[in-house]
């Protein structure tokens, strides 16, 4: 049954998003939601590079990877375009747009090993989506990740001062706050649903 | 140095999950079943202790500039080959697992112990720190995965331990779970070893 790509557009960010759903991501997840200003910096980074590499993967999977009939590089060759991509765009960013270089260029290195990025690759692959169905669920993983973020790193702004148990301090509460936001997610579930 | 010090602080004192907080992913992904934490506890033992061992053997001759992404593909290289496997021979678990085994690449704990232990240290004691650094990770695994199986499902390793009357947590199956888990064996641990 084909599913409408903006059906799994919308899915991707709420109903299984990729961090709270599928748990991608965390690394950077916990280590830089402290601000919100660098928290929307590395989620609009994740944004466009998962957009991009999806995209990207999407090509070499079906037109390098199975024709030539080497599938098991695929962990390989994904990882070179991710490196690659980012790369590039931290090139690009630099070259043209030195303000925008100054607020995403620190976070770019960072997401060659964010594993969101390479996670929607492979579900990508996994699932079998066609060309549209891609696009929607990359721009859509991006997209859930970066609200991920940004709503911790507002409730963890909020906390910061408040009295919390010694031995709960920085990952524990952290992971516990991620808990209650992933319960609050799943009653989306059932609004759509993707596999 | 002796190995089974070496040993010891990688999977226990500088456990990379409870001590550093990293390869937090597929904790807590894998972690529903005792069988799959097993089963990816194991993968990660191996991938990461042959890729210590590779990357101290030709750490003197790899140049700093291309140092990560030689690191990179020595370990995806290692998991492919931990993935082939698996679908060789545990059809079924490769499946459940789905792409957490072949996400062992971007796990962060791989190259942390890469970049702190082998990438200074020579062949035997990066391959001993490599397992050490593996075991603490699946014995965190099996921790959650235990809580997990036992109130989620009722059975310990697919043995059914708790009797009809039981009726499971579906919460245990999903993903908050997992998040709470992990928040509570943190705080365990910290009061337990670190605030005293």
């Amino acid at each position: 049954m084909e599913i409408n790509s903006f059906i799994i557009f919308l899915a991707a960010i709420f109903t299984s998003n990729i961090l709270l759903s599928n748990f991608l991501g965390m690394c950077s997840f916990l280590s830089v939601s402290k601000e919100i200003e660098s928290s929307f910096g590395l989620g609009m980074a994740v944004f466009f590079v998962t957009t991009l590499t999806t995209i990207l993967n999407y090509f070499v999977y079906h037109y390098v990877l199975v024709p030539l009939d080497i599938i098991y590089l695929q962990y390989i060759i994904f990882i070179i375009v991710i490196a690659a991509t980012v790369q590039m765009t931290e090139m690009i960013v630099e070259r043209f747009s030195p303000a925008l270089y100054y607020t995403l260029g620190i976070f770019l290195p960072l997401i060659t090993v964010n594993c969101a990025i390479f996670g929607v690759s492979l579900f990508m692959v996994i699932r079998n989506y066609n060309f549209l169905q891609t696009v929607g669920y990359g721009a859509g993983s991006g997209l859930g990740w970066l609200v991920a973020i940004m709503a911790l790193a507002g409730i963890r702004q909020r906390i910061r001062e408040k009295m919390v148990p010694a031995g709960l301090r920085g990952a524990g509460l952290t992971l516990i706050i991620t808990g209650i936001m992933a319960l609050a997610f799943i009653g989306f579930s059932g609004t759509v649903i993707i596999q | 140095m002796s190995a089974i010090k070496v040993f010891k602080e990688a999977a226990f004192a500088e456990n990379s999950v409870w001590k550093q907080v990293l390869g937090i992913c597929s904790a807590l992904a894998v972690s529903n079943l005792i069988k799959n934490s097993l089963v990816m506890g194991i993968g990660v033992m191996f991938a990461l202790a042959l890729s210590s061992l590779t990357v101290s053997l030709i750490r003197n001759f790899i140049p700093r500039r291309v140092r990560m992404i030689a690191q990179t593909l020595i370990i995806a290289s290692w998991v492919i080959m931990i993935d082939l496997f698996l679908k060789a021979f545990m059809p079924e678990v490769s499946k459940e697992l789905g792409p957490y085994v072949g996400l062992i690449i971007t796990n962060c704990i791989l190259m942390g112990r890469l970049e702190a232990f082998a990438a200074k240290n020579t062949p035997y004691l990066s391959f001993v720190d490599g397992l050490g650094a593996g075991f603490g990770y699946t014995f965190v695994l099996l921790i959650i995965a235990f809580f997990r199986e036992l109130f989620g499902f009722g059975t310990v390793f697919g043995l059914q331990v708790l009797g009809s009357w039981w009726t499971p947590w579906s919460i245990m199956v999903m993903a908050p779970s997992a998040f709470f888990m992990l928040a509570l064996l943190f705080w365990y641990i910290q009061n337990k070893y670190y605030l005293k």
